[in-house]
Formats: C-alpha cells, sequence, structure tokens
C-alpha cells in the first residue's frame, strides 16, 4: 500500500508535534499561503540575517502533508544561506512531481526527499508545496502579507 | 423505520461503474451529492441514439432530425410531469444547475430589478447559488442579504421573516443543503416571500433525486437542478420557470433556434422556452436525462426516500460512535449527506486514506465557503448517500474511519 509511503512515521509525528510553529515577532518578512479547495492556510515569518536564514516560523492550518512540510521545512532550512534554500526549494518540487529526482537533488534534500511519496497522490502535491510557494513569496519582496495560493 | 422495498441491495448492480474495484477493493461510491453514477439504461439509451438515430433537432428536413426534434420536445413534457410543471413550455433545457441560475440572475434580476432592491440567499448555499446573486447586486447596485441558520443548520425562520419587505424582490435558497443536507422548509419560504411580492428561486440540484418535487404545490417562481446529480448526464439541465416569468425575461444568450426572424437590424424571438435555448442543443443529454428519470421513476421516489431515510438513520447512528467524530449539521430534517470532521485530524487526509479503502468521499469546502466560515471549519468530509449504497457500505465507512484515526493514534 502506497498509505505508508505517504503517511510515514516522520511525517505523522511532525504534523502530531510541529517544529518552529510560532510567530516571529521580529521577522523581516512574512507572507500568507493558502489552498482554497482544501482549507489548508498558512503564515510563514522569516527573519533573514545577511545572508542566511536566522529564525523561520509558521502558524495555521492543514492537513497532516501541509502541515509536517511546513514543520520539516522550518527546521532544515533554518541557519542555511538564501541561495541553498532557493536550490532546496527548487528540488523539493522536483522531488514530489518528477518521476526521477537527480541524485544531486536527493543529496541537497537529505530528509526532506521523504515528500517523494506524495507525487502517487495528484491533489496532495499543491499540500506539500504550499510551504515552500508562501516562503518563496516572503523572500521575494520585503512586503508584508502577500496572499499564495496553489491553486 | 419505513419498510424497505426487498430489492434495495439489488440496485447496485445496475450501475457497471459499482462493479469494479479500486485498489483491489469493491468501489464503494459516497460521493453523490457532487454527482451520481449512471444506470446501464441511462447509458444505453444514449449510445443506441448515437448509433441509430443521430441527427440534429429543428433543422434537418429529413426522417432522422424529425425524430431527435420528436423525442426532444416528448422529453420535455416526461420532465414538466416529473415535477408537476403547469405546461412543458415552462421547462427549460440549460446546462445544468450552474447555468439556470446564472440566467435568471441575468435576465431577471439583472432586467428588473432597481437600485436598493434587496436578494436574500441563505448563509450555507453553494457558490452556484450565491455568487450570481452577490454578483448582480454589485453591478447594479442591489442589497445582497444572507439569511442566517442555527447551529445544526436549519434556516433561521425568524430571521428571515423580519428582512423580508417590500424591498425585498428575490428569494434564492437551495432545497437541500448540499454542504450539510438540511432540507429546508421551501414551501414556507416561498409563501412568506410571496407575501411582501418577492419571487423565489430554489435550487433543487441536491433534491430532484431524492424526493418527490412538486413545483405547483411549492408555488415557487423558478427552479433549477442538473441532470447529472439525477443518474443522467452532464451538461444537462432544467431551469423551470413560471410561464409568466420566462415570456417578459429577455433572452440569456442570443444565436440559432431562439429566433423566430432575423433582419439586418431587428430580430424577433422564438417563444418560449426556445427562447432561452440558443445554439445546438445538447439533446443526446435530453434523451440520457430521460432515460434516468424513467429509470427513477421505475424505482419509486417514495422507495427511494424510504431507502435513503434508512441510510442516513443507521450512517448517522454508526458515525457518532466513533470517537472525536463530529457531525456538523444535524438539522431535524436531512437528506442523506453527513458532513464530518474529526479531532485533530484534517478532512483531506481523510479522503486520502478512506480512498485507498476503495471508499469515495468528498472532503474540502463543497463549493460552499460561506457556510465552512459559519461553523468555524476549513473544510470537512463528506459521505453522501444514493438508493443504491447499502448498510454494507457503511460498515466499510466505519472501519475506514477507524483505520484512519488509528493511523494518527
Ligand atoms: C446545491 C447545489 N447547487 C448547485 C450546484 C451546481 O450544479 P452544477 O455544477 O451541476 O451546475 C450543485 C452541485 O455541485 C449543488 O450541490
Amino acid at each position: 500500500m502506497n498509505l505508508k509511503r505517504l503517511y510515514q512515521e516522520t511525517i505523522l509525528s511532525h504534523n502530531k508535534s510541529p517544529k518552529n510553529f510560532r510567530v516571529l515577532d521580529d521577522c523581516t518578512h512574512e507572507a500568507h499561503g493558502k489552498n482554497p479547495l482544501c482549507g489548508d492556510d498558512f503564515f510563514v515569518y522569516v527573519k533573514v540575517e545577511g545572508n542566511k536564514i536566522a529564525d523561520i516560523g509558521f502558524q495555521g492550518q492543514g492537513c497532516a502533508i501541509s502541515k509536517a512540510s511546513a514543520s520539516l521545512m522550518t527546521h532544515y532550512i533554518k541557519g542555511k544561506s538564501l541561495d541553498v534554500v532557493e536550490k532546496m526549494k527548487n528540488c523539493f518540487i522536483e522531488s514530489i512531481t518528477q518521476e526521477d529526482c537527480s541524485d544531486e537533488c536527493k543529496e541537497t534534500l537529505g530528509p526532506l526527499f521523504l515528500f517523494e511519496g506524495v507525487r502517487d497522490y495528484p491533489v496532495r502535491v499543491k499540500c506539500a508545496a504550499l510551504i515552500w510557494r508562501a516562503l518563496e513569496s516572503a523572500l521575494s519582496t520585503e512586503s508584508i502579507n502577500k496572499e499564495v495560493s496553489t491553486e | 423505520m419505513t419498510s424497505l422495498p426487498l430489492y434495495s441491495t439489488e440496485l447496485k448492480k445496475d450501475f457497471p461503474v459499482l462493479q469494479q474495484t479500486m485498489n483491489g477493493k469493491p468501489l464503494i461510491y459516497l460521493d453523490n451529492a457532487a454527482t451520481t453514477q449512471k444506470p446501464q439504461a441511462v447509458i444505453d439509451a444514449m449510445t443506441s441514439f448515437y448509433q441509430d438515430s443521430y441527427a440534429t433537432v429543428h433543422r434537418g428536413v429529413y426522417r432522422l432530425g424529425h425524430e431527435s426534434t420528436a423525442i426532444y420536445d416528448a422529453v420535455r413534457k416526461q420532465v414538466s410531469r416529473f415535477i408537476n410543471a403547469d405546461s412543458e413550455k415552462e421547462i427549460v433545457y440549460v446546462k445544468g444547475t450552474t447555468e439556470a441560475i446564472n440566467l435568471v440572475a441575468n435576465s431577471f434580476a439583472g432586467e428588473f430589478l432597481q437600485a436598493g432592491d434587496e436578494i436574500l440567499v441563505s448563509e450555507i448555499e453553494h457558490h452556484a447559488n450565491f455568487v450570481p446573486w452577490q454578483q448582480v447586486a454589485k453591478r447594479n447596485g442591489l442589497v445582497f442579504r444572507t439569511i442566517p441558520v442555527n447551529d445544526v443548520g436549519e434556516l433561521d425562520m425568524t430571521a428571515y421573516e423580519s428582512m423580508l419587505s417590500p424591498k425585498t424582490k428575490l428569494v434564492a435558497i437551495g432545497h437541500v443543503s448540499n454542504a450539510l443536507g438540511t432540507i429546508h422548509p421551501v414551501k414556507e419560504v416561498v409563501k412568506k416571500a410571496h407575501s411582501v411580492g418577492a419571487k423565489v428561486l430554489i435550487d433543487g440540484a441536491q433534491s430532484v433525486a431524492h424526493m418527490k418535487v412538486d413545483v405547483q404545490d411549492l408555488d415557487c417562481d423558478f427552479y433549477a437542478f442538473s441532470g447529472h446529480k439525477l443518474l443522467g448526464p452532464t451538461g444537462i439541465g432544467v431551469l423551470y420557470a413560471k410561464k409568466e416569468l420566462l415570456e417578459a425575461m429577455p433572452p440569456y444568450m442570443l444565436g440559432g433556434d431562439m429566433i423566430e426572424t432575423v433582419g439586418l437590424t431587428e430580430t424577433t424571438f422564438a417563444p418560449i422556452p426556445e427562447k432561452f435555448e440558443a445554439g445546438t442543443p445538447a439533446f443526446v443529454e435530453v434523451i440520457g436525462l430521460s432515460a434516468a428519470i424513467s429509470y427513477i421513476e421505475k424505482i419509486g421516489l417514495e422507495a427511494i426516500e424510504a431507502i435513503e431515510a434508512n441510510l442516513l438513520a443507521i450512517a448517522t447512528e454508526k458515525l457518532s460512535k466513533i470517537d472525536g467524530l463530529k457531525i456538523i449539521g444535524t438539522a431535524k430534517n436531512k437528506a442523506a449527506v453527513i458532513s464530518f470532521v474529526l479531532d485533530n485530524i484534517h478532512p483531506h487526509d481523510i479522503g486520502t486514506i478512506l480512498d485507498e479503502y476503495g471508499i469515495a468521499i468528498r472532503a474540502g469546502h463543497h463549493c460552499a465557503q460561506p457556510a465552512m466560515t459559519r461553523y468555524c471549519v476549513p473544510a470537512t468530509a463528506r459521505a453522501s448517500f444514493s438508493f443504491y449504497n447499502t448498510e454494507s457500505d457503511i460498515d466499510k465507512l466505519v472501519s475506514g474511519i477507524h483505520a484512519v484515526v488509528e493511523m494518527f493514534a
């Protein structure tokens, strides 16, 4: 059953007790990401210092896939440079949408590669991608409160 | 409990789609509020028409064309009998409920209502019976107001009455809520609206396949429904409207088939209902719709109501026993639609996991975002039944939900 590949232990546990599930009062960037169809709805808060993600948090509600994706993303990109984060984002999207993700991507992603099981569930791809799209939107401008939707 | 027709568990056999397996398990289809499966009779009627009789309506001088036209017009009589309209001239073929409502929003509200006039809709309407009114109001300076519903999903009739005034010109209300299953007291809604001179449109998308509808008894001004939720094909639906309204309303779309004579500067329109049916119509779908109505009438709407009431009672009882499950919408008068949420588990996850067990339910906002807002949920999971579902389907749903809960434990 593919279900076990989708709902892996790590995903279930991050859904239950997400990391960085908080508002950053001193964030430099933030964005709002929504999937209107299924009701995933998250805010991401980023504090950029120099060229690095110094701190990151998120808040909101959504399905296990979207929430675990947000938790794992924040956990693994904290402290990374913006260049690396950009690369991770592209690799992440590749891993959840394409059959043969390159070895280089797998390496870049590390544990985040575990979302590849989502590929078998086309309607769930946007759940996994939502927080990354929100991050992209937050970083693309200094302006606060940008709305993004992956539908 | 009402006694059920002996053959109720046999009815599934008439539906080819329901004979297949999904992920190695028998398909349990519980998304009937979105669209219903098609009985063999409907598939056969359309296939044989394509194979043996296909030719366009209202145009051909040849025999095939005459036959198509005769069938097309005969079905109008059948539909008119099905909902007990006064005349088949009151039956307009449209694409579906959405088109029917847009037609009325444009050709009635957009044409005859004046700035300051009020349109009332319930706060749990499907977007199809919400957005067209909201937008025509915006365009023409009308006032768009929502009638509240109580915590169990019933229309607040006291609030409704207090909102009615001579300014109220149109009330648009679902017969059955697709999001919660509530059966609204539409006859009373119509009576009260008429007492202040307002017209009423009833969105019958969720009712015609599940209960006997009599538009003359309801005395509604407009009634809309879709073929595909009635065991029929997609692309065909019906707008019923009282004759004098259709006669007064201007056409919604212009083109072939809806004209009488066309000159260089002037055109006269065909009489009703053709005035509202521009273009080559979906007449093969009309034939499918006819077969669907015949199939439903063969089983009988009384029998269907009894079967579905029984399914609703059993499912409500069994689902309520699941720890952490909450049913959203527990109106006294309900159709066989159960919207529910589970503690700490998002409906989308419920839907994906149940699918793995071959169970098709809906997860999301059910095109009724204002309803989700009203009940403070981002989405719900929804199981909606048809007479071809069985108690065993309910048992599988219940064990599927237990598996979901276990996975997230
Ligand atoms: C209550 C209600 N109204 C309107 C519609 C729209 O019907 P259709 O999509 O067939 O036009 C639906 C179906 O989705 C519905 O459930």
